[in-house]
């Protein structure tokens, strides 16, 4: 029991020496360790990045500088949950966790602090209800909506007609890779395709015997939900087994310069879902090289400027830095709190004249955010990998998903969860 | 000078007998007895109870199971992540089936559950020893985490397969889900430590605790002198999986909130709650809470130290944490192969004499 008391003091002493509250602060609960830093690290860069060019260029946000808070999580649900409880204090706005699993244990706490969560395209695709989750977010997209493009791209292929064919599912077998299951089956129905499921585990490295299976099947398409070095290995493994690359589509977060890379010109023509603009020809760039690359304050190694998930971490702080704005514009205060930036979060409006003002012409879609839809338009783009140019290309335009068919499955899930936690549906 | 036993005079068999007969240990206990339930409470906020001393209770829970298991039985056993996963799974369906059920008997209940799951996974025990029942105990655990991602009835259907706590309150004080109170879910879980830790404390000095050891220390010549190998050994897998489904139900109901069964109840809990036995010192009461602070408290105190203090990045410090936790567990071995516990008796004997060793 001595010990126990000793290393008491020791943390007791760590944690009173706290920061002050003065800045807006931003957590960011990243991981670049373990088997999914390859896409964790450009992620957390593209964030850090952004708030530290909107602190050099304009000084924060209405004025009021913005502080990212990292906290490494090593994509494990336990450390996320000592992030979450060690960041909330400083007086944190929105947590973006990057991990499923940790979104899920943070709906109920972060509700019940009240303070929002924003799972950009990924945790529970239910809490797109605002009605129920009233402190989540996942606009612009969800998993349920990357199914459907992803389905819809590959009828667009086929001429409208996917009768008969099958298509397979490799997924990380957790709540992540899981998610898409229903809607896939219900698009089966509606479609009449035939789907094959074949689960990864937990990290993923080792894939022999699903892709053997592939191999055996021959599915006219394969789906992949996969994150970190799961990625690497099935886009090898499906190079190996010369699967036609152009026939296998990954989510959106299966879908990064370090994903492809490793299988050389094996990756060529593999295609992935995203969900934003890809590479650096936005006027942004400039800006960062300016006042964040040339001063040395580039995050993390400074190597991922330009890529996939670099971009994504920098639209996520994108988003949050508008929702702010909207927040202090609002309330009419410059100092605002987690409440404020829910509201925020609530009424925030992304148009083509907004992102152009900041530097980002045609990065993503335009939408708006009310109280009966924090999920976004659901639209997405496809992307494909040029293995002799090493880079990304859409190939189609921002697309629809079926949301007949999600709206209904959403607000099934939702529901149940209102049930179980005793929760109003309602916009007050 | 202060730790002594002279003068402390013991005038009946029961006294001799007590788990601490020097007077200093027991004014010891009660101390942190007193201190952990009446100020302990008081200054606890969120941070510290979710982050130090919920996972530091649940975790002794576990460790004390395991080191009943290994320490006292002498059956090596690496399925305890799945074993937890038991405890969690059960807890969940008890909650979600039967809403009314008090929370305390669920927790119960998850144990017992898991108890005859552990005696079911127990029974290659009988013919295999050593490496070849760690080898039996670790497919235990790759089939229970299978199993509880297999199949759809264990997480109610959910979409995404995982489990998420209902809230549930204890005396009209909410214990599990987000509006529990840092305090009462940090006071029902040292109840359930205080009185597992009790238990288990006298269970092995009982005549079950003998037979385990005399089973640990050679089997043959235990059966020759008449303790039934087969009781022996189910019960202690028994009782173990008690400890370590309870601690699975508190990590998922109390703790976590929600849970998915590959990530929270992997081989890496089976293999972190092993380290915890290890390093806290082998067939050890206090060995189990020592293995389970180090192994818990170790990691967020340098992570406090190396990025709130130093200013460190999180990747740097999460790299150089297991470098030290992992260095540190390896000199502990080579100084200590009897873990914490045993420096701690060392210590103590070394105090009965100071200052006059001769």
């Amino acid at each position: 029991m001595k010990l126990t008391k000793l290393a008491a003091i020791a943390v007791a002493a760590t944690v009173a020496a706290g920061p002050v509250l003065a800045d807006l602060v931003f957590p960011s609960l990243d991981y670049r360790t373990g088997p999914y830093a390859a896409n964790g690290i450009p992620f957390a860069d593209g964030y850090a990045d952004y708030f530290a060019l909107v602190n050099a260029r304009d000084g924060g946000i209405g004025g009021v500088p913005a502080k990212v808070v990292a906290c490494e999580t090593g994509y494990n649900t336990e450390k996320g949950v000592e992030c979450y409880e060690s960041t909330k204090g400083q007086g944190a706005l929105v947590y973006q966790p990057l991990s499923t699993g940790i979104t899920y244990q943070l709906i109920p706490k972060a509700t019940a602090d009240g303070i929002p969560v924003h799972s950009m395209g990924y945790g529970r695709t239910s809490a797109a209800n605002g009605k129920v989750f009233r402190n989540i977010f996942n606009y612009p997209a969800n998993y349920w909506n990357g199914a459907s493009i992803a389905v819809n791209h590959i009828l667009a292929e086929e001429g409208g007609d996917v009768k008969g064919k099958t298509i397979a599912l490799v997924y990380h077998n957790s709540a992540y890779g899981k998610e898409p299951i229903r809607t896939l089956e219900e698009l089966s129905k509606k479609h009449g395709f035939k789907l094959s499921l074949l689960a990864v585990d937990h990290p993923g490295q080792e894939q022999k015997s699903q892709w053997l299976q592939i191999r055996r099947e021959k599915p006219d398409y394969v789906l992949m939900w996969g994150w970190g070095v799961m990625n690497q290995v099935a886009i090898q493994e499906a190079a190996n087994i010369r699967f036609p690359m152009d026939h296998f589509i990954g989510i959106w977060w299966s879908g990064s310069e370090n994903d492809t890379l490793p299988a050389g010109d094996g990756a060529n023509g593999y295609k992935a879902l995203n969900m934003h603009n890809v590479g650096s020809d936005f006027p942004l760039y400039a800006d960062l090289k300016t006042h964040v690359y040339d001063a040395g304050n580039a995050a993390g190694a400074g190597d991922q400027s330009g890529t996939v998930l670099y971009n994504r971490g920098m639209y996520a702080a994108m988003l949050a830095v508008e929702a702010a704005k909207t927040a202090q514009e609002m309330h009419g205060t410059a100092n605002i709190t987690p409440a404020m930036m829910r509201d925020g979060m609530e009424n925030l409006v992304i148009d083509e004249a907004k992102m152009a003002a900041l530097g980002m012409p045609n990065f993503g879609p335009s939408f708006s955010v009310s109280c009966e839809n924090h999920g976004g338009p659901g639209l997405g783009v496809v992307q494909q990998w040029d293995a002799a140019a090493k880079s990304w290309s859409l190939i189609t335009d921002f697309g629809p998903s079926d949301m007949e068919v999600i709206g209904a499955l959403i607000a099934e899930d939702s529901a149940a969860f209102a049930a179980e936690n005793n929760i109003t549906e309602g916009c007050n | 000078m202060l730790y002594r036993e002279a003068g402390d005079y013991k005038t009946s068999y029961a006294k001799d007998q007590q788990t601490f007969p020097i007077a200093f240990d027991r004014y010891g206990y009660f101390l942190t007895i007193a201190f952990a339930v009446l100020v302990v409470p008081f200054v606890l906020n969120d941070y510290w109870t979710n982050a130090v001393v919920l996972p530091f209770l649940i975790y002794a829970i576990a460790a004390l199971g395991l080191n009943i298991l290994i320490g006292y039985c002498g059956q090596v056993s690496l399925g305890s992540g799945g074993f937890m996963a038991v405890g969690a799974y059960a807890s969940y369906k008890l909650m979600t089936a039967f809403p009314d059920l008090n929370i305390v008997f669920v927790i119960l209940l998850s144990g017992g559950i898991t108890a005859l799951v552990g005696i079911l996974f127990g029974l290659p025990s009988l013919r295999i020893k050593g490496f070849y029942l760690a080898v039996a105990t670790l497919a235990a655990q790759f089939f229970l985490v299978w199993l509880f991602n297999k199949v759809p009835w264990f997480y109610n259907y959910s979409a995404s397969g995982q489990i998420s706590a209902p809230e549930r309150s204890l005396f009209g004080f909410a214990v599990t889900g987000a509006n529990a109170n840092p305090a009462t879910s940090y006071l029902f879980c040292l109840g359930f430590v205080f009185v597992m830790a009790w238990a288990a404390r006298n269970m092995t000095r009982g005549a079950n605790g003998r037979k385990w050891m005399a089973i640990r220390d050679m089997d043959i010549a235990a059966e020759i002198i008449g303790v039934d190998p087969l009781k022996a050994k189910l019960t202690a897998f028994g009782v173990s999986s008690f400890y370590i489904g309870i601690a699975g139900a508190l990590l998922f109901a109390v703790y976590l909130g929600a849970a998915e069964v590959g990530e929270a109840f992997g081989i890496e809990k089976s293999f972190l709650i092993l380290f915890m036995v290890i390093i806290g010192g082998l067939g050890s009461i206090f060995g189990s809470f020592a293995g389970a602070a180090f192994m818990i408290l170790m990691p967020v105190l340098l992570k406090n130290i190396m990025v709130g203090q130093m200013g460190w990045p999180t990747d740097l410090a999460s790299h150089f944490q297991f470098v030290i936790v992992g260095g540190l567990i390896i000199i502990f071995l080579i100084v200590e192969p009897h873990g914490l516990a045993q420096l701690w008796r060392l210590a103590k004997e070394k105090l009965r004499l100071w200052p006059f060793p001769h």
